[in-house]
């Protein structure tokens, strides 16, 4: 089951980066074909907490996140996209320091980030506790529903008419020209590869004999039954370890970086009581209603990252014809944007904004 | 607050119970959880303690031995308790237990999951209509409180259970409209041979029938409900024959009781780490798992039905082998029981599961307009729907429309979700996993699952890169 003439691009990953790049060198002319070991849009991309926080992101990948944010309203309801403005906020003086040291260095990078008094604090959002002692407000941030991530790319795909398998996990890279790929489904043959596997980058390019310094975080996320309005904005905390919003449907859904446990490698991760249990405790810490709500679900999604915490954006070391995108912190918000960036890179256009050399010296604090 | 034991295990019905027992009596520090208020599971389930006295059973019976037993025993019994969250740590197991409105743990070195069966019910067309409850959902009104659903009832489904019920509405005094199966008198011939080796359960099948008859309650073979009437309650139904093109007959009825097979309880097993095979004549999805209950997984027993539908009277047996093999696993020189008694009781078990399972012509009897996924009110349509536009799993489906979302988790839903994959992909059953089994085991309160807090005790991490 070999095609007679090779796909001009061949993207193995299905997630937000892989399909947005898809989009894009198919917008340019190339025949693409996306590859997921799973379905689409189920990893990262599909079980994050869908935060669209610009408070969160890295100050150098700002413009990157504002512009992602842009893509995000424009997908709109397919994507289930709120611009609800977002708070994040300190229960000490030490948080309060950290929050206006942090935030003060966001705003200036271009993120419409104020600091709010407790009063308009209160007016905002009546629920939450009368403990804290500082908070941020940005009104570009939001959510979106991380679930629909799959059915909207599917439907993308198919209306650009790119193929795309499912379940469909790539075992041996034949280097080459063409490049020959060994799938359940037979042989894939394309021009170009482009690895956007997420937290399964480092197994991938093995499978190129380059080694990726990729680690994977296990964050968890746990959602509540439906329940009356609680929260309108979406809350941060300054530490990081709280992030929560109040679906339109009622359902809470609560993140903050908390670390279930296992290794991409082994498959998918596994939720950790011990961790699940302190951010639930912060979440009701701020909002005090939500403890008689009912936890429905927790679960876990591998964020990939690399040491210095820059994307991975460009042509894969040592492998001509081959390129590698992931490892994007904050990759949700950046992913549709970056996509595109990296689309454009691999038509031989210049991209709008620099890409992250996955050749670099990952040492080095720099891009 | 955490306390050790030997062995845990978690469900104390004829599985659970039993394999509690053997290990116990090997010399092993066993304690037995249970989210009901007495030990004996659904099938051997305990009275309410506010009934004094009634007529005796043979469940009740074989039940009240069990919780005598246990209570002569040594094993440490925590009832009214929910497990919400298992965890390998280290060499142990650390269970989440909520009892009394607080949340503790519980570990142990070896975790035996007797999580038994639920029930599977096709939708139709009012279904879900206040008044009609599951077959097995009245077993335990009838084993627990003496409760009828109404006073006028229609019994429906597949294999041995709705002649059970129905016959025991009769004997608590309620009146039966009428049994409707879709089980036809020969594939009850078929399945002959397989439960000759269980004659007394072969005999109280046969009264069960005999009693309906001599009562002249209508018995409608190879038929099923094809809609449920009535709008904030039942009214009545009309049963129609299975695949003919007949316009069916009405009954009228206050309350019924349906129920299409019962469905193996593996979301524990498979967080775990145990693989599932596809098997419908033992309930669908069924953990991969030796007779006496070992598993590829260090430490973790399964028994019961939750390795497969196979009846109360192979998960007692199964239940012994079990507490045999965890105590031999765990140095206690035990007696091996003989695989045989249980291997006779599975092949009648496996037999009234193989003619109980859901069929496609019930299927069939689901509309475009009935509800499949009841927590989020999605119906037939709207499945079919997200899976026109290309979602191909269960995982899928879920992400896309929330079917499996809801407080059940998909437990109710996903039965009848995976049937409408196969049948518009063309995929086997058997590629059409379940979704993804989330934590915790059961919804939990999140004051109770936070449990005390601190916040000087929260560890703040290094802030994230700038």
């Amino acid at each position: 089951m070999t095609q007679a003439i090779p796909y001009d691009i061949a993207i193995i990953g299905g997630g937000i980066m892989g399909c947005a790049t898809a989009l894009r060198v198919a917008e340019g002319g190339m025949t693409a074909i996306v590859l997921d070991q799973g379905d689409l849009g189920q990893g990262a991309s599909g079980v994050n907490a869908g935060t669209l926080s610009l408070q969160i992101k890295r100050v150098k990948l700002m413009p990157y996140a504002l512009r992602g944010h842009h893509l995000w309203e424009q997908m709109g309801d397919a994507v289930g996209f709120a611009k609800t403005g977002g708070f994040t906020l300190a229960f000490t003086p030490r948080e309060a320091d950290m929050l206006h040291e942090r935030q003060t260095l966001k705003a200036e990078a271009g993120a419409p980030i104020e600091f709010v008094a407790n009063n308009r604090l209160r007016d905002a959002e009546p629920h939450l506790t009368h403990k804290v002692q500082a908070a941020s407000f940005c009104a570009e941030d939001g959510y979106a529903n991380s679930s629909l991530t799959g059915r909207y790319y599917r439907g993308r795909l198919q209306d650009a008419n790119i193929p795309y398998r499912e379940g469909c996990k790539v075992t041996a890279i034949k280097e080459g020209a063409p490049f020959e790929l060994s799938t359940p489904q037979g042989t894939i043959r394309a021009t170009r590869i482009l690895l956007a596997a997420g937290a399964w980058l480092k197994p991938l390019a093995a499978l190129l004999n380059v080694d990726l310094p990729v680690n994977a975080r296990v964050n968890t996320v746990s959602v509540t039954e439906r329940m009356p309005p609680l929260i309108r904005s979406v809350i941060g905390h300054a530490t990081g370890l709280l992030t929560m919003k109040q679906k339109a449907n009622g359902t809470v859904l609560i993140g903050g970086g908390w670390q279930g446990r296992g290794t991409p490698q082994e498959g998918r991760g596994t939720v950790d009581a011990h961790t699940v249990r302190p951010n639930l405790a912060l979440a009701q810490y701020a909002v005090p209603a939500l403890g008689s709500a009912r936890v429905l679900r927790s679960w876990t999604g591998f964020e990939a990252n690399v040491p210095d915490f820059y994307p991975l954006a460009g042509p894969l070391p040592g492998v001509p014809g081959a390129f590698v995108l992931g490892c994007v912190r904050g990759g949700y918000t950046i992913g549709p944007y970056i996509g595109q960036l990296m689309g454009d890179s691999i038509l031989g256009r210049e991209p709008e904004m620099p890409l992250f050399d996955p050749g670099r010296d990952f040492e080095k604090d720099t891009a | 607050m955490s306390t050790h034991h030997d062995i845990a295990v978690i469900g104390a019905g004829p599985a659970g119970g039993n394999a509690a027992l053997v290990a116990a009596r090997a010399g092993l520090d066993v304690v037995l959880l249970d989210e009901q208020p007495v030990p004996g599971g659904q099938v051997w389930r305990g009275k309410s303690p506010s009934i004094h006295s009634a007529p005796q059973t043979p469940e009740s019976q074989s039940g009240d031995a069990l919780r005598q037993a246990l209570t002569e025993s040594a094993v440490e019994q925590l009832t009214d308790a929910r497990v919400w969250d298992i965890r390998r740590q280290d060499d142990r197991w650390a269970l989440q237990v909520l009892r009394n409105g607080e949340s503790h743990e519980v570990a142990a070195s070896a975790l035996i999951l007797a999580t038994g069966a639920r029930e599977y019910v096709q939708p139709v067309p009012g279904w879900t209509t206040p008044g009609v409850i599951g077959l097995a959902g009245a077993t335990a009104l009838f084993k627990q409180s003496l409760t009828l659903p109404g006073t006028r009832t229609v019994v429906s489904g597949t294999g041995p259970l709705v002649f059970y019920v129905a016959s025991e509405i009769r004997r608590l005094g309620g009146e039966v409209a009428a049994v409707v199966t879709p089980n036809t008198r020969g594939e009850w011939a078929r399945a002959l041979p397989a439960m000759a080796g269980q004659p007394r359960l072969l005999g109280r099948g046969a009264l069960w029938v005999a009693d309906l008859m001599l009562a002249r309650v209508p018995i409608l073979w190879g038929h099923a409900i094809s809609e449920v009437f009535g709008g904030n309650s039942v009214t009545g139904v009309r049963a129609r024959r299975l695949g003919e093109n007949d316009p069916g007959q009405e009954f009228s009825a206050d309350s019924v009781c349906v129920g299409h097979g019962l469905i193996p309880q593996i979301e524990a097993a498979q967080m775990l780490g145990v693989h599932i095979l596809h098997d419908p004549a033992l309930g669908g999805w069924v953990p991969e798992v030796q007779p006496d209950g070992a598993t590829r997984v260090d430490g973790l027993y399964l028994t019961g039905d939750g390795c497969g539908i196979r009846g109360a009277t192979a998960a007692a047996l199964q239940g012994v082998l079990t507490g045999a093999r965890v105590a031999r696993d765990m140095g206690k020189s035990t007696h091996m029981p003989s695989l045989r008694p249980w291997r006779r009781a599975a092949k009648f078990g496996r037999a009234m599961t193989a003619l109980s399972q859901p069929r496609a012509s019930v299927a069939a009897l689901t509309t475009d307009e009935t509800i499949v996924c009841r927590c989020e009110s999605l119906r037939r349509a709207d499945i079919l729907a997200e899976i026109a536009i290309g979602a191909q799993s269960t995982n899928a489906v879920k992400s896309g429309r929330r079917a499996g979302m809801g407080p059940c988790g998909g437990k109710y839903c996903q039965t009848a979700i995976a049937a409408l994959i196969a049948a518009q992909t063309g995929k086997p059953l058997s590629e059409i996993a379940p979704p993804t089994p989330r934590p915790p085991l059961r919804p939990v309160p999140l004051s109770q699952a936070a449990g005390d807090f601190d916040y000087d005790d929260l560890p703040i991490p290094k802030p994230a890169p700038l």
